[in-house]
């Protein structure tokens, strides 16, 4: 099905069960731990071997020997591959870094072996046995020190963001000179984990020259070309698996040492072979989101409109990587006639930094809503109603393309009101409460809806159940819940008669999940197949398709009354098809919009920052669950949190790695950081964005609400930090003396 | 982790003679930071020795009024004890700030004692780190130190004591009883139980080989507000950046020791007559000579910061 | 390098015999197994979960004699005659216990992966509660306590959810605890 033009009347609006707010399908496996993982597939295969991997020690140059003999007398190991007598692999869907072969060492903690055995504990052992000699060289790992000069780098997010190196509009440096009211700040952010629970993990095994991958993976048919790639197999022979991820956040998006070691692994021991990546590799041995040095300068009349605005960012990458995109929302979010953004680029080598949760948005937001905060202070303006003054309904830079629906405006008023912001003291550093020193904060939400081409596969049988085929993951999102919510509304089924498989390669190609383009996109999938689907039952009766009704778990035309299943009583039916989106998309800027409102205790003694009040409102089409929707706002919120108050990867700028790899050293905040977390969703549609007229929600969670939190500890405090995270340590100093 | 062979047995001298008689043997108890070493290839044990049996896990009063805490008692049952509750307040408070519900169910009151550091590089066996590996150098003093010690470490290690239990037991004056392998006991107090690192960093404590801790004894409760103010960057489920363990009077009076600054609970009695006068006044003293490095000098402000908390609340 | 830094030692194996969920189990066992792999590689229980394997998550919290602990860091074989609950102990999809069924009401979990040492926290937290065993955040030290969105959240705070369930997760306990109560 092509999606070219606004969706009009369809079966989704009755909403009888799309939008309602459905527990999950798949709650009771996971609450039962029945829900299987990739590292638990005990069933699938037999006599699986266990293989343990070897990171570098080293951070750039060479491995010059490896010396395995001691290993591979160890009791119960199979086999040992090593880097060195593998040839350099290909790299798969956006890779950066090699994940395995050859001799040079690009970052920390690359993979260099696997060993292989007949039990964990074995192959652990064996693998401290593995001896390697290096060449170190030096390399570059500190960010400020590289970053002068760092040249302008076009580069896309592949989830939403992006553009080209340098973009302008207007004069900026012009317009700034002359604006009465300026702002010139640069801040930091800094380099962050995915740490989702489930180490990245595989289960590989051989039949003949057919590979299956049990494996934990958000984008299953990039995930199935890339391995086919990096093992120079053909993509028919490989099929991969990946029912239940154990979170990505951008982390799974792509084939990891796991999958490639299990599968190396695998075919030396001549048997099935499982990997998990040992937590204290993952920081270094995979992705993360990368350091950025930011500079945002605003300037505005007296009045508080902004006519110039300009967003630098630099951050570092390997040699062939991207540079984080955050200053893409600052193309779109504000009105002002002169802009300028730019995206420069270091060579560092740290290990990779790639796509983690709303890449750009995440920390161009946390600096850009403070640099509004701070803009709206010196104008003597409301940090709410400067924002207003400021919203556009085009893009700015091509003001002949519209927003397909913006209420940016709506979220921010609405979040006002209920937040209690007009009890804000706008003086900072007033308000006390015992030891605290409270303060509230606001920022604006924004991230782009992306669509992307998804395909399923619906089969109705005879006892009337519809099964739902698609690669889509569930990374957390609630998958299989919204899909089976929409063969449901499309065929006139309860629930429980829509069965859902997800994450297997055999089955049509999804959007996959990533860039909060994984709801609407892959149910736009499934409604298209239920569309066949219904013209095929409807043919099958010999009813007109056009006239059929299909409720109650029957299909209507005129007086004519037959229970689903009848059409399928001489077999099952089938259908599959896909969504193709056309470019509506371009003639019309299709974004998410929200609202955050934060309230924060700084302890007037230790300037220790506590959360005590969170508010989200969401602009962001159709919410096809709500109650998974919102769980997907407060855990953005969650991870957001993370990002301003307490995450960050150490760099040992001598070194060159990340010295926090575990999750006792890297902090991801936990249940006591987190208070009760509030979202509303405003009641809309978009019918330029699919059939669904839904939008992404994924991500809009965790954009802005850093500097929601940041800005709330300015007003606590009056110290305003402009490096991440807001650690005591950064405020100690400025502290006021304690009462 | 090597393989390695296991006995439980009988008594304290048993198991102090069996870790002394075999090489490169251990104790283990609650096994909740050997274990995780272990699996990291930091500590490689021949042979484990699991002293959970001994029967060391009760707490009873002691004839001159104090409490004597078996090796055993596990972190959650001690903090919980009625006693511990109602006369050893910072006690009780140290532990609740500590690791998690579940670790403090497993860990024991003599393995809280014997933790080893958290130090990035102690953790990273691809790394040099004088404490893992004597004599490879110290990576964290131009490194990643914003964890690490301000005060009595030395140009070989910067690493600091993580525990909570540990600060407390000290500013209560504790003192921990052992028994070797020839069946001796021992009485040390707590302030010589750990070392600084000086130029042999790899020996965390003043015990012996083969040398057990049977009890942890408290002398009489002191009177007094009980505070344990533990300063951290997340809410819970952290080490300490600073933590201060204190007993002080309305008037400022009393007793106080800081943890996360040094390689062990850092107390200066002779600081203590200063309380009176405030924080400064404390930590001036506490602190002189203090070597920071530029990542962990808001240590020293955060320590005369929290202590000035602790007074404040004693005065409330 | 010592020899024992460069030569495997012969494996060590172990008898070890559990009460797992009720039943009765002999296991010949690696002795390096933690409880954790004996339950997952071992009994093919896998709904203890593996997050970090060094007690920095909690994704493996079981109920062991009664209290809940991280199954990563102990050895099965310190274990001979434990009584454990691991979360196929508390329900089953079919039969879910009411702190599952109350985190399916609630959405208390997202990816699913750290759910099991959540619920299985989460029991042990509401009977610790009520066996008076205090918390750091408890104000009075000999005062009863009661359940509160402070004291779950703090006592929770040894489970980590990176997609950030933590607040659905306090309401599905606090309901539980109100049918308790």
């Amino acid at each position: 099905m092509k999606f070219d033009t606004p969706a009009g009347q369809n079966p989704i609006d009755q909403l009888k069960v799309v939008g309602k707010p459905t527990d999950r399908i798949d709650g009771k496996y996971k609450t039962t731990g029945t829900a299987p993982y990739a590292y638990e597939r005990h069933d699938v295969v037999p006599n699986q071997a266990y293989g343990y991997v070897l990171g570098s020690g080293i951070s750039k140059g060479r491995v010059r020997a490896i010396h395995v003999e001691d290993a591979k007398r160890a009791p119960g190991v199979l086999a040992v591959v090593t880097t060195l007598e593998t040839p350099r692999l290909e790299r798969g869907t956006m890779n950066t870094a090699y994940l395995f072969g050859g001799d040079a060492i690009q970052h920390y903690h690359q993979a260099i072996a696997v060993v292989v055995a007949e039990t964990f504990e074995q192959a652990r052992a064996a693998a401290f046995l593995v001896e390697v000699d290096y060449a170190a060289e030096a390399g570059k790992f500190d960010l400020a020190a590289e970053a002068k000069g760092a040249p302008p780098v076009p580069s896309d997010s592949g989830e939403g963001s992006g553009g080209d190196g340098e973009e302008r509009v207007g004069d900026f440096e012009g317009a700034f000179a002359q604006a009465p009211v300026t702002l010139d700040e640069t801040y930091t952010t800094a380099d962050e984990s995915h740490a989702m629970m489930e180490p990245h993990a595989t289960v590989a095994a051989w039949d003949g020259d057919k590979l299956t991958l049990w494996t934990s993976n958000q984008m299953i048919a990039w995930g199935h070309g890339s391995i086919a790639k990096i093992l120079g197999i053909p993509k028919a022979n490989v099929r991969i698996d990946s029912p239940y991820v154990g979170g990505g956040f951008g982390g799974k998006l792509f084939v990891r040492a796991d999958a490639v070691l299990a599968a190396l692994g695998a075919k030396a021991a001549g048997r099935p072979v499982k990997v998990a990546l040992t937590r204290p590799l993952i920081a270094n041995n995979t992705t993360h989101r990368p350091a950025t040095i930011q500079r945002v300068r605003i300037g505005a009349t007296q009045d508080g409109t902004i006519t110039a605005i300009a967003h630098e960012s630099t951050s570092g990458n390997l040699p062939d990587g991207d540079p984080e995109t955050a200053v893409s929302q600052t193309k779109l979010l504000y009105a002002g006639a002169n802009r300028l953004t730019a995206m420069k680029l270091a060579h560092l080598d740290l290990p990779e930094g790639n796509a983690m949760r709303a890449p750009g948005e995440a920390p161009g937001l946390m600096v850009l809503e403070v640099a509004m905060d701070e803009m709206a202070e010196k104008l003597g303006l409301d940090p709410v109603a400067f924002r207003i003054r400021n919203d556009t309904q085009v893009d700015p830079q091509a003001p002949e393309r519209p927003f397909s629906h913006r209420d940016l405006v709506g979220c921010l008023r609405l979040g006002a009101d209920t937040f209690g912001w007009a009890k804000r003291n706008p003086r900072p550093g007033q308000v006390r409460d015992g030891q605290w020193l409270v303060g509230l904060g606001m920022a604006a939400a924004f991230r782009n809806n992306m669509v992307l081409k998804s395909g399923a596969r619906v089969r109705l049988d005879g006892s009337g159940t519809v099964t739902v085929e698609t690669d889509m993951t569930d990374v957390g999102t609630g998958s299989y819940t919204i899909i089976a919510q929409t063969a449901a509304e499309m065929m006139g089924l309860p629930l429980d008669k829509i069965v859902v498989r997800l994450g297997d390669s055999d089955f049509p190609v999804s959007s996959g999940s990533g860039g909060q383009f994984g709801a609407n996109s892959s149910t736009a999938g499934v409604y298209a197949a239920c569309v066949k689907l219904r013209e095929a039952v409807a043919q099958r009766l010999g009813i007109n398709s056009a006239d059929a009704v299909f409720a109650d778990g029957a299909v209507r035309a005129g007086n004519r009354a037959v229970p689903l299943g009848e059409a399928a009583a001489q077999g099952a039916l089938s259908a599959e098809d896909t969504i193709e989106f056309g470019d509506l998309a371009k003639k019309q800027q299709q974004s998410t919009f929200g609202a955050h409102f934060v309230e924060v205790g700084v302890d007037a003694d230790t300037a220790e920052i506590r959360v005590r009040r969170m508010l989200a409102v969401c602009a962001a089409g159709r919410i096809l669950n709500p109650k998974s929707a919102r769980s997907q706002v407060i855990g953005g919120m969650t991870m957001g949190t993370g990002a301003a108050l307490m995450e960050e990867l150490a760099v040992d700028t001598k070194r060159g790695f990340f010295a926090n790899h575990d999750l006792a050293g890297y902090e991801v905040p936990v249940h006591a950081d987190i208070p009760h977390q509030e979202v509303i969703f405003l009641d809309e549609v978009d019918p330029m964005s699919s059939p669904m007229k839904a939008k992404g929600v994924g991500e809009l969670g965790i954009c802005g609400v850093g500097a929601a939190v940041a800005n709330a500890v300015y007003n606590a405090t009056g110290i305003r930090v402009r490096d991440y995270p807001l650690t005591l340590d950064k405020f100690l100093e400025r502290m006021p003396d304690a009462a | 982790m090597r393989s390695f062979t296991y006995e439980r047995p009988g008594t304290p001298a048993e198991a102090a003679a069996a870790v002394a008689r075999t090489p490169e043997a251990k104790f283990i108890a609650g096994g909740t930071n050997l274990l995780d070493l272990m699996k990291l290839q930091i500590e490689t044990p021949a042979h484990l020795v699991d002293v959970n049996g001994l029967g060391l896990d009760r707490i009873e009063a002691t004839p001159e009024g104090g409490l004597r805490i078996g090796a055993l008692v596990r972190n959650t049952d001690l903090a919980a004890d009625a006693r511990v509750r109602k006369d050893y307040g910072v006690l009780s408070r140290a532990l609740l700030a500590g690791a998690s519900g579940q670790l403090r169910n497993k860990a024991t009151t003599a393995g809280n004692l014997l933790q080893r550091t958290r130090c990035p590089y102690f953790y990273d066996t691809a790394q040099a780190c004088n404490k893992r590996r004597p004599g490879s150098g110290c990576s964290a003093l131009d490194g990643v130190s914003r964890q690490l010690a301000v005060i009595g470490g030395s140009d070989a290690c910067i690493a600091t004591h993580p525990g909570d239990m540990a600060v407390a037991m000290r500013v209560l004056d504790a003192t921990v009883e052992t028994v070797d392998a020839e069946g001796t006991a021992r009485r040390i107090p707590i302030a010589e139980f750990h070392r600084l690192p000086g130029d042999e960093p790899e020996i965390d404590t003043t015990l012996k080989i083969g040398e057990l801790i049977t009890a942890v004894t408290l002398p009489r409760p002191v009177a007094g507000t009980h505070i344990y103010r533990k300063v951290r960057d997340r809410a819970s489920y952290a080490y300490a950046l600073v933590s201060v363990a204190a007993i002080l009077g309305k008037d400022g009076t009393g007793h106080v020791a800081f943890g996360g600054v040094a390689h062990k609970p850092w107390r200066v009695e002779a600081a203590e007559a200063d309380l009176p006068r405030g924080a400064k006044a404390v930590t001036e003293t506490v602190f002189a000579g203090a070597k920071p490095t530029h990542e962990n000098a808001y240590k020293l402000k955060l320590a005369e910061r929290t202590l000035g908390a602790a007074l404040n609340q004693a005065r409330a | 390098m010592s020899r024992r830094d460069r030569v495997a030692d012969a494996p060590v194996m172990a008898k070890v015999g559990l009460t797992v969920n009720g039943q009765r189990r002999e296991l010949d066992l690696d002795i390096r197994t933690s409880l954790l792999d004996a339950a997952r590689e071992h009994l093919h229980l896998t709904g203890s979960k593996k997050g970090c394997d060094h007690g920095q998550c909690g994704a493996c919290t079981m109920i062991v004699d009664g209290r809940r602990i991280n199954a990563c860091l102990t050895l099965a074989v310190m274990h001979q005659g434990s009584e454990i609950t691991t979360i196929e102990g508390l329900g089953q999809p079919d039969n879910l216990h009411p702190m599952q069924a109350a985190f399916v009401k609630h959405d208390g979990y997202q990816c699913g992966y750290c759910t099991p040492g959540q619920i299985c926290s989460g029991v042990a937290v509401l009977a610790e509660i009520e066996a008076g065993i205090p918390s750091h955040v408890t104000a009075d030290l000999n005062a009863p306590i009661e359940v509160s969105a402070a004291e779950i959240r703090e006592r929770m705070s040894g489970n980590i959810c990176r997609c950030g369930a933590y607040s659905n997760i306090v309401e599905a306990m606090t309901a539980v605890a109100g049918r308790q109560a």
